[in-house]
């Protein structure tokens, strides 16, 4: 048991942040943000740069084999990375997907050309990823999938409609996910696909989310056409191949939960005045931040757990649905305790309010998607339940039937 | 980083959890619930012979030396085990006091007889706002204790207290003159406590200033080996939960197959786990003495209270009326979940000492 860096992990920590401090600029404040200012274009530009410096020095997949671009490195490394980079301002939630899980995707199941053809690019940051998945009738219950893949001499023709979809403004090729064959039962007639989101048929729309910020999409796909070569993965296991990226987004989200949002209250709380007192001095509030800190760091350190896991080559499954469960939950309530702290005035906007209420805000008014977007609450406890305390599955009736003999 | 027990502490592990199974059975536990005895003399007997008590003392006073992460694990199953022994009393609170504040004379005298369980000691150490009622301020007077102690772990069995008295921490004989003890009954009769009053008892310095430091980290420390017990406790009580929705039936089904019984499950194993990675991080801060101990054992108490009342409390609502029985252990959980959750201060007093923390190192 060891919390610290190994001397190796020392010495990587010790690389890792020379370099960042020659090629990044370290964060002041922790409202600073990469990007105020910049346009979706001149931010995408930004990323992609970024992303580019990473992959030339090897850290834009830290754990992925050298002769697929990456550094070779250990689980571990990857979080010292991921700890350092934090420091400093470096655009973001660009590329999660891309390497989160679409390219791990394209690397367990593509054919030799694909992977020479696909990882590179996406590594260096030339080529954005998505993923499409859901549909408006296949959210939870991915099964459902209704877009047609049909085959026409060499290639696929395709028609459906694609839902959530984040990304897809910005990307450049997907992951699909369509159904092949409509005599087989749900899970069984599907089959993955590359596409090229710049082929004739693909037509994306933004969607504006709750928080009012633009993120994910429809994909509307009408007689697009993909040649054979781009199939991911045999025909017929589009379920197989879709549960092994779900597996890389489940262990990929636990980062994402992670921050320092209780030292945040900590801070608004000493501002805030209740009762002609410091927020601070509450009992209340001192609970909120105490419970704040043990989600959010709780998550950390299951994360962490996952990690040390990884590195013995022991898989750390799905009691990392715990993690979500946990981290979604630690943001809304976390948020909204940040926004009570303000009392009337805490329902001013960051932007009119101060730039130290923003995340906090976000987190309160985001906390909700974190809850349903990559598995329900519902899912997740239904995965618990059923893949590691053995309890029975679902009753479904629709499982073993043809597909076309459901109702639509 | 390496977040994990190695393979040695994780064979020592199975080792105790093999012998557990075997002493510490519900039949066995259930004679100290109905009285008939003050612990199980079979079971600590075997976890002394394992080498377990002694596991953090250092060698030359009749322990292993091995340190606090293989105490953390023993921690574990003795919870998941529902061990009714004095381990919290003897071994995570007086042993570990004597050990950092004792001579190498004191040391002497006393740790080879907690190590090998031929002799039972418990501590008196709370900060202020751990006893809630009944709190008597203690003095000392000519080198003699007066004091009135309620809720004295294994008050009955001890021969031996350690008492915080301001700033210092004495050693008093139970069975000397000046001592009169009367059990008092527990929630947790398998966790029995006792009255202490010291009317002139003749006590034995073990450190006259320093005391409250002192007793603040064995105290920090007892919360992570207690975090470890709660998290073994509900994992326990968690199993025995879903072993009985797969057997029961009712609507032509198994109970586990209805989603609000999967879900009220996976509720309790999120919440262990979030308790486990914090119990895990707290054995790393005990046993390298990091500066974060205090930090990381009253989130890790916070967290395994939550999660073994959950654990407790939802396991005997899963089991129906039967749960509700005298018979079955669900109660057992009950009660040791409140116990452990509460004799060195409660969830609210550790929450509090974790913002307190965390408010200390943003500033």
């Amino acid at each position: 048991m060891d919390f610290n860096d190994t001397p190796d992990e020392a010495v990587f920590r010790a690389q890792v942040r020379d370099w960042l401090e020659t090629h990044a600029t370290r964060r002041q404040r922790r409202d600073e943000k990469f990007g105020d200012g910049l346009d979706r274009e001149a931010y995408l530009a930004a990323a992609k740069a970024w992303q580019a410096t990473k992959a030339a020095a090897g850290y834009a997949a830290i754990p992925w084999p050298k002769e697929m671009g990456g550094l070779g490195g250990s689980p571990a490394m990857q979080v010292v990375y991921a700890q350092e980079e934090a420091k400093f301002l470096v655009p973001g939630l660009i590329f999660e997907v891309s390497l989160g899980t679409a390219l791990p995707t394209v690397a367990m199941w593509g054919t030799p050309e694909q992977k020479a053809r696909n990882l590179a690019p996406a590594l260096k940051g030339d080529h954005i990823w998505c993923q499409l998945f859901s549909e408006p009738a296949a959210g939870s219950d991915l099964g459902n999938v209704r877009t047609r893949a049909e085959k026409v001499g060499d290639e696929w023709v395709i028609n459906g409609q694609k839902v959530w979809t984040s990304g897809a403004h910005n990307a450049d090729y997907g992951i699909l996910l369509a159904r092949t064959d409509w005599d087989q039962p749900k899970a069984k007639g599907l089959t993955m696909f590359i596409l090229d989101m710049k082929a004739p048929g693909v037509d994306v729309r933004l969607i504006r989310q709750a928080t009012d910020e633009p993120h994910f999409n429809e994909v509307f796909l009408t007689d697009v056409r993909i040649a054979d070569s781009a199939r991911l993965g045999p025909e017929g296991q589009g379920w197989k191949v879709m549960l092994s990226t779900l597996m890389q987004e489940r262990f990929s989200l636990g980062e994402n939960f992670s921050g320092d949002l209780y030292d945040q209250l900590v801070d608004l709380a000493k501002q805030a005045q209740w009762g002609g007192r410091p927020a601070i001095e509450d009992r209340c509030v001192r609970a909120g931040i105490a419970d704040a800190y043990i989600r959010q760091f709780g998550v950390d350190l299951i994360v962490r757990r996952g990690m040390s896991a990884i590195s013995k080559g022991v898989s750390p499954g799905p009691e990392m649905a715990a993690v979500k469960l946990i981290g979604a939950r630690a943001f809304q309530t976390g948020g909204a305790l940040a926004v009570e702290l303000g009392g009337a005035e805490g329902l001013i906007a960051a932007s009119d309010l101060g730039q130290q209420w923003r995340m906090p805000q976000m987190l309160w008014i985001s906390g909700p998607g974190a809850r349903i977007a990559g598995g329900t609450d519902e899912i997740q406890k239904n995965t618990i339940a059923e893949r590691v305390l053995g309890l029975p599955g679902e009753i479904r009736t629709d499982r073993d039937v043809p597909f076309r003999t459901l109702e639509g | 980083m390496n977040f994990d027990f190695s393979e040695d502490q994780r064979r020592l592990q199975e080792e105790v959890r093999r012998m557990l199974s075997d002493y510490s059975t519900s039949s066995a536990v259930r004679r100290v619930l109905e009285g008939e005895s003050l612990y199980c003399a079979d079971t600590w007997t075997q976890l002394a012979g394992l080498g377990a008590l002694g596991l953090a003392l250092p060698e030359a006073h009749g322990g292993a030396g091995m340190g606090l992460l293989e105490l953390c694990l023993v921690a574990e199953e003795a919870g998941r085990a529902l061990a009714a022994v004095p381990l919290v009393s003897s071994i995570y609170m007086a042993a570990e006091v004597i050990r950092r504040a004792g001579s190498e004379a004191q040391q002497a005298e006393w740790l080879p007889r907690l190590a090998s369980g031929e002799a039972i000691a418990t501590a008196m150490i709370a900060a202020h706002g751990q006893h809630a009622l009944v709190v008597e301020p203690s003095r000392i007077e000519n080198g003699r204790l007066f004091a009135t102690l309620n809720a004295v772990p294994d008050g009955m069995a001890a021969q031996l207290c350690v008492v915080l008295v301001d700033d210092a921490l004495v050693l008093v004989g139970l069975d000397g003159a000046g001592v009169r003890r009367t059990a008092q009954a527990s929630l947790d009769p398998t966790r029995p406590l006792a009255q202490i009053v010291c009317d002139g008892a003749t006590v034995e310095l073990l450190a006259a200033h320093g005391g409250q430091q002192i007793a603040a980290t064995v105290t920090d420390g007892a919360a992570v080996l207690m975090a470890f017990e709660q998290v073994g406790g509900a994992e326990r009580a968690l199993y025995a939960a879903r072993d009985y929705a797969l057997e029961r039936r009712a609507f032509g089904r198994v109970i586990g197959s209805f989603q609000a019984v999967k879900h009220k499950l996976a509720d309790i194993f999120a919440s262990i786990e979030l308790a486990r990675a914090h119990a895990y991080y707290g054995a790393w801060a005990l046993a390298t003495g990091a500066d974060e101990l205090t930090r990381a054992a009253a989130a890790a108490r916070v967290a395994a209270t939550a999660a073994y009342t959950l654990a407790a409390e939802e396991s005997l609502h899963l089991h129906g009326g039967i749960g509700f029985t005298w018979e079955m252990d669900c109660h057992l959980h009950l009660r040791r979940a409140r116990w452990l959750g509460q004799i060195i201060g409660n969830e609210h007093y550790w929450r509090e000492r974790l913002a307190t923390t965390l408010i200390e190192k943003a500033a």
